[in-house]
């Protein structure tokens, strides 16, 4: 089947963490995914768990300029889910290895292996994250995750002006970059 | 240039905020001096990944939104299986080689368990004594207590013969409950009571005598599942002399016991329970036993009769075994074992107040 320019526009909508685009494909998939994951001894929880990890790995392809998208989303995210469940159910359990088909399957393989390193990567830092302590993680995340400026994150931490908590985010930064390269070198 | 100047100066020239000039100067620097080269190697791998950590970060949750939004607005629901589709047509597929397959192990199990019987040592029975309390004089005091509570009308039909009672506690939110076999002997209705006095009908899941742990089910509309258990198990030996704690019935109120590891093992040596010296009467049979993170370690089911506090419980490794089992025999059991305690770290009587609310009394109504 062709993919239409909407749904491209939309994958691509997806990788600018576009909320109406994450509410839509959501909207359009779930139910899907979880027939899936529940019909072959899944639980609620791992149907959510399942749909939103292969929602990340749309997310991370999305974001690479070299990754084109050659099946529909939807084929896309059930590929995704299919083998992170089987990989599951392999890792927890010797349960057989088939699973239901509902639909049709493209080759995902690299696709998941490359998201497994990216997710690594994320935990490396996670971790580095949880050991650096306040006030400096809340400093850290009100810049680098929820995009605060200089101006509120001073006026939200109690600094006098912009410049020293500039001053203070790169004290922090020092630190969580030693803690990361730590952790980095033990995994 | 101290450390976190640096910093700064790094962040600006890979975000690319440098004007021509300052930017020449700094390359120029980063040419002639490998130490500060190799620093901004690392600052670049090091803010990529910390840009990327944000982004992934936001991403998550906005997804967490999404999915509570459209659970909110009905557009996502908890799904039922209804289709037992693939598990009827294996089954209509199977079922010769199931009934072969089946008496094979009957027999088999059959025959082990004569030789069982034929070759066990007679264990002194007359030395253990199980904790499940004979309740002649639960009506009369109940009765009082029904005062109390005139709110929840007792559901045990007048004259019922309430024989025996013992404890127990939810391991799901479902309204599954764990007691002790033995607690349930001979029984025709089960009734469990809660802290509030409130009866709910139950009916019995799965008894094995064996390790005797029976799994009950309540069965009454006037039941509302809990959200969730403050609760887990663990299948992690418990420390000698780690402490302990306990709820259970021995009387018509809810009894709080501590006491500590003692042994690993049972009564002669038996690896599936473990000793504890902890006070327990009858009627504390069935009872949860904690460890000091809230962890359930057991379930509380006998005392020696010989000697003072010694107590036994069967540890909660057994739980899991048993679960799966159900789970593997019957796919409408679906109860899930929760790892880990919301109520680690938290002081005793605070657990003791968030635990207590899920230990119910077993009211055993003979036939």
């Amino acid at each position: 089947m062709a993919i239409t320019e909407q749904e491209l526009e939309l994958f691509k909508a997806i990788g600018n963490n576009d909320k109406g685009a994450i509410e839509a494909v959501y909207k359009e998939n779930y139910s899907l995914i979880q027939h899936f994951v529940i019909n072959n001894n899944g639980a609620e929880d791992d149907a959510r768990d399942i749909f939103q990890e292969a929602m990340m790995v749309l997310y991370e392809k999305s974001r690479l300029p070299e990754f084109e998208l050659t099946c529909q989303i939807r084929t896309y995210l059930y590929s995704v889910c299919r083998r992170l469940w089987l990989k599951k159910l392999q890792h927890s359990r010797r349960i057989e290895t088939q699973v239901e088909n509902f639909d049709r399957i493209v080759q995902v393989e690299d696709d998941i292996d490359e998201h497994d390193k990216l997710t690594i990567q994320y935990q490396t830092m996670r971790t580095a994250m949880g050991k650096i302590g306040e006030p400096c993680k809340s400093l850290i995340e009100a810049f680098y995750v929820h995009r605060k400026n200089m101006l509120e994150i001073a006026g939200f931490f109690g600094y006098t002006n912009a410049d020293n908590a500039k001053n203070q985010k790169y004290k922090c930064l020092v630190r969580l970059k030693k803690l990361f390269f730590a952790q980095y070198k033990k995994a | 240039m101290e450390q976190f100047e640096l910093t700064e100066v790094v962040e600006r020239y890979l975000a690319d905020e440098m004007g021509p000039e300052e930017k020449y100067t700094f390359e120029e620097m980063r040419k002639n001096n490998p130490e500060l080269d190799q620093t901004v190697v690392e600052y670049h791998y090091f803010l990529e990944q910390m840009g990327r950590y944000g982004e992934i970060r936001r991403f998550k949750s906005n997804l967490y939104d999404t999915h509570h939004t459209l659970q909110e607005s009905g557009e996502i629901k908890e799904l039922q299986l209804t289709t037992g589709g693939r598990i009827i047509n294996m089954w209509n597929k199977y079922r010769r080689v199931v009934a072969v397959a089946a008496s094979i192990a009957g027999i088999t199990a059959l025959f082990i368990s004569g030789m069982m019987t034929i070759f066990t040592p007679k264990t002194p029975y007359r030395d253990i004594e199980e904790l499940r309390r004979k309740v002649s004089n639960l009506e009369k005091q109940s009765s009082n207590q029904r005062a109390e509570f005139n709110k929840f009308r007792t559901k045990i039909a007048p004259g019922s013969d309430v024989k025996f009672g013992g404890t127990s506690f939810m391991i799901d939110p479902k309204g599954y409950l764990v007691t002790s076999a033995h607690v349930l002997k001979g029984a025709k209705k089960i009734y469990v009571q809660s802290i509030q006095g409130e009866d709910f009908l139950a009916e019995i899941v799965h008894q094995d005598a064996n390790s005797d742990i029976a799994v009950i089910k309540i069965n009454d509309q006037d039941f509302a599942s809990p959200k969730q258990l403050p609760y887990g198990f663990t299948r992690i030996q418990t420390d000698l002399s780690e402490a302990v704690y306990t709820l259970g019935y021995p009387k018509d109120e809810i009894v709080y016991n501590e006491g500590y590891l003692s042994a690993r093992t049972g009564l002669e040596g038996d690896t599936m329970s473990c000793q504890i010296t902890i006070s327990a009467n009858p009627g504390n049979s069935g009872g949860p036993v904690f460890n000091k993170n809230g962890e359930v370690i057991g379930i509380l089911n006998a005392r020696q009769a010989s000697a003072n506090g010694v107590v036994f419980a069967t540890k909660s490794k057994n739980i899991f075994q048993l679960v799966e089992t159900l789970k593997e025999e019957d796919k409408d059991i679906n109860i899930k074992l929760r790892n880990t305690s919301s109520i680690k770290g938290i002081n005793r009587t605070q657990q003791v107040k968030k635990v207590q609310e899920h230990v119910y009394m077993v009211k055993v109504v003979l036939g």
